[in-house]
């Protein structure tokens, strides 16, 4: 086949990646485009598999069966409460192929490999010129030590991020000294690419980018905690993406870079679309801790005596008076599984005639989206959840709100308390609603670890329990009446 | 050194139009945008397919293209059928 037909399937299976995130810009046509997105993947993948010559398919084929066999079984098992840790590995992996290709690449060019470790300490002699004259070869030199760089930080990085949200990770370590331990890596790896951009007999070289980067993948992702995973899940999406581009380039294939680098883009969008969510900075979830607060805010001072609890039975009998209900959820509503119990509550109240919707705040959850998710799958229309920027103004003409599992994203200081660590974060109103009734444990901080005056006000009943106990309560108690 | 400025000419106009075309998609299909661009980038499938190494390869490439086409089409085969699975949530109403 010649190389002009291949390239031209790839410019197809391009324009079908793009139809398929096209597709993905309205509900209606999102399976649509899925389909398009797979059918392009079928091409390229195809028209490769019939254009290599000499390769000993018996790795090829292998690494195809298990790698179907491991991703379909996790695609089809995965609970959708557990997506952020499905996306997180996902990732990672794309880092994992990356990192691995770029490596394959440059022993094959080289025309040599290392057959033990030792043998890679030990510098080689190699015809230079193999990976191009001057600047071609310092580029696609650049190139494959970048590519590794960024794929073993996506590789390491993401099975941290997995951790943390798996929970097999409680604890964050770092690097002593912080951002500047990571600083220090970094320059590292810089010069371990510089090594072996002047020298690409250089093995040790290229072993101390794949150890570093692997390191830095680590310590990178340790020191964040759980409610700034949104941000990192979305970095991490767009740093698969880049080594993707950046295998392209090494390998001179244009589907690989058309590929690669939309998915680039479409991690560093969601990535600042979770920073405007938090109102903080990039470096500020990657680096910072949350700036401490002018003065130390007593939760006592704040709680004491002002907080009133209700029984969900108490709940159903305000809601029968009610016309319009917004239910707030939160990371909470998946950790206790009450999607389909919320949606169950919110037909007996339809069932009644009150209008119900969803608030939804973008930071919601340990990914982007993560909330949409698990209602849907509940069966909630996504036409019932709102965004926060159109549901904020509605919040004064709501009867009642159910906040569910959900807790910095309401809290009144982010508006009101200039000073306080989270204020200019936006927040949804949810104290502007005529009730608020918040169902949590207890009155535990969320994790900005600041007190919610929000539990406190007058026009607020807490409903403490499982949330998922309290809902199906309040779903009996509603039908009964 | 042509075909590196190509390439380069590809890159960008793919980042201005990633930019375009993400920023239309509506924050309740998020996670099937990640899940699907994860979906997306199994593209280094063909790239794996590419380096995976000829009968003559070192052991060492034999074993590298072995991973990456195994990842690749995890990436490939979980992240397509996930989305599906999640749009045909959002769809069902």
């Amino acid at each position: 086949m010649t190389p002009n037909v291949v390239n031209f399937i790839y410019l197809v299976a391009g324009v079908l990646f793009i139809l398929g995130i096209k597709g993905l810009t309205k509900p209606k046509t999102a399976v649509r485009g899925n389909l398009l997105s797979a059918l392009g993947m079928l091409l390229a993948v195809v028209i490769t598999f019939l254009n290599i010559s000499n390769v000993d398919y018996t790795y090829v084929i292998a690494g195809v069966a298990v790698g179907s066999i491991i991703g379909g079984v996790m695609a089809l098992r995965i609970q959708m409460t557990s997506m952020p840790q499905m996306v997180a590995l996902l990732n990672g992996f794309g880092g994992g192929a990356s990192l691995t290709i770029a490596l394959a690449e440059y022993f094959t060019t080289l025309g040599a490999a290392p057959t033990s470790f030792v043998d890679m300490l030990a510098p080689m002699a190699v015809d230079t010129s193999a990976f191009g004259i001057g600047a071609e070869g310092t580029f696609a030199l650049t190139a494959i030590g970048l590519t590794v760089l960024i794929g073993a930080v996506t590789l390491t990085g993401s099975l941290v991020a997995f951790s943390k949200l798996q929970e097999l990770m409680k604890k964050s370590y770092g690097l002593p000294g912080g951002p500047i331990g990571n600083g220090i890596l970094f320059i590292a790896a810089l010069f371990a690419i510089g090594s072996v951009v002047v020298d690409p007999g250089n093995m040790a070289g290229m072993l101390a980018i794949v150890g570093l980067g692997l390191l830095l993948g680590l310590f990178l992702v340790m020191p964040i905690g759980g409610a700034d995973m949104p941000v990192v899940i979305a970095l991490l999406n767009s740093y698969s993406g880049i080594a993707a581009a950046l295998a392209g380039f090494i390998l001179g294939n244009t589907v690989l870079i058309i590929a690669g680098s939309l998915v680039g883009t479409s991690g560093l969008i969601l990535t600042q679309i979770m920073c405007v969510a938090m109102n903080r900075s990039l470096t500020n979830v990657l680096f910072g801790k949350m700036a401490p607060g002018g003065e130390e805010i007593d939760a006592d001072e704040i709680y004491a005596g002002k907080v009133t609890s209700a029984q969900p039975e108490e709940i159903a009998m305000m809601l029968e008076v009610a016309k319009r209900v917004v239910i707030v959820p939160g990371y909470g509503m998946a950790m206790a599984q009450a999607q389909h119990a919320v949606r169950e509550l919110a037909d007996a109240m339809e069932a009644k005639g009150i209008e119900v919707e969803y608030g939804i705040h973008p930071v919601a959850g340990r990914m982007p989206g993560h909330m949409n998710v698990l209602l849907a799958e509940a069966e909630v229309p996504y036409d019932k959840l709102v965004e926060m920027d159109r549901i904020n103004p509605t919040f004064e003409d709501t009867d009642m709100v159910i906040v569910i599992g959900a807790n910095d994203v309401t809290n009144p200081m982010a508006r009101d308390v200039e000073g306080s660590p989270i204020y200019g974060m936006p927040i949804l109103n949810v104290d502007k609603a005529r009730n608020v009734v918040v169902i949590k444990r207890s009155l535990s901080p969320g994790f900005a670890g600041l007190p919610n005056p929000l539990f406190a006000m007058n026009h607020t009943l807490m409903v403490y329990g499982d949330g998922k106990k309290a809902v199906v309560e309040m779903t009996t108690a509603l039908n009964q009446a | 050194m042509e075909v590196l400025i190509l390439l380069l000419a590809l890159f960008v106009l793919s980042l201005f139009l990633g930019v375009e075309l993400i920023t239309k998609v509506p924050p309740t299909l998020h996670t099937p945008l990640m899940s699907g661009t994860n979906a997306v980038s199994g593209i280094t499938l063909v790239g794996a397919l590419l380096a995976a190494g000829t009968d003559g390869s070192p052991m060492l490439v034999n074993i590298l293209g072995f991973i990456a086409v195994t990842f690749a089409t995890i990436n490939v085969v979980g992240g397509y059928l996930v989305t599906n699975r999640m749009l045909a949530m959002f769809k069902r109403k």
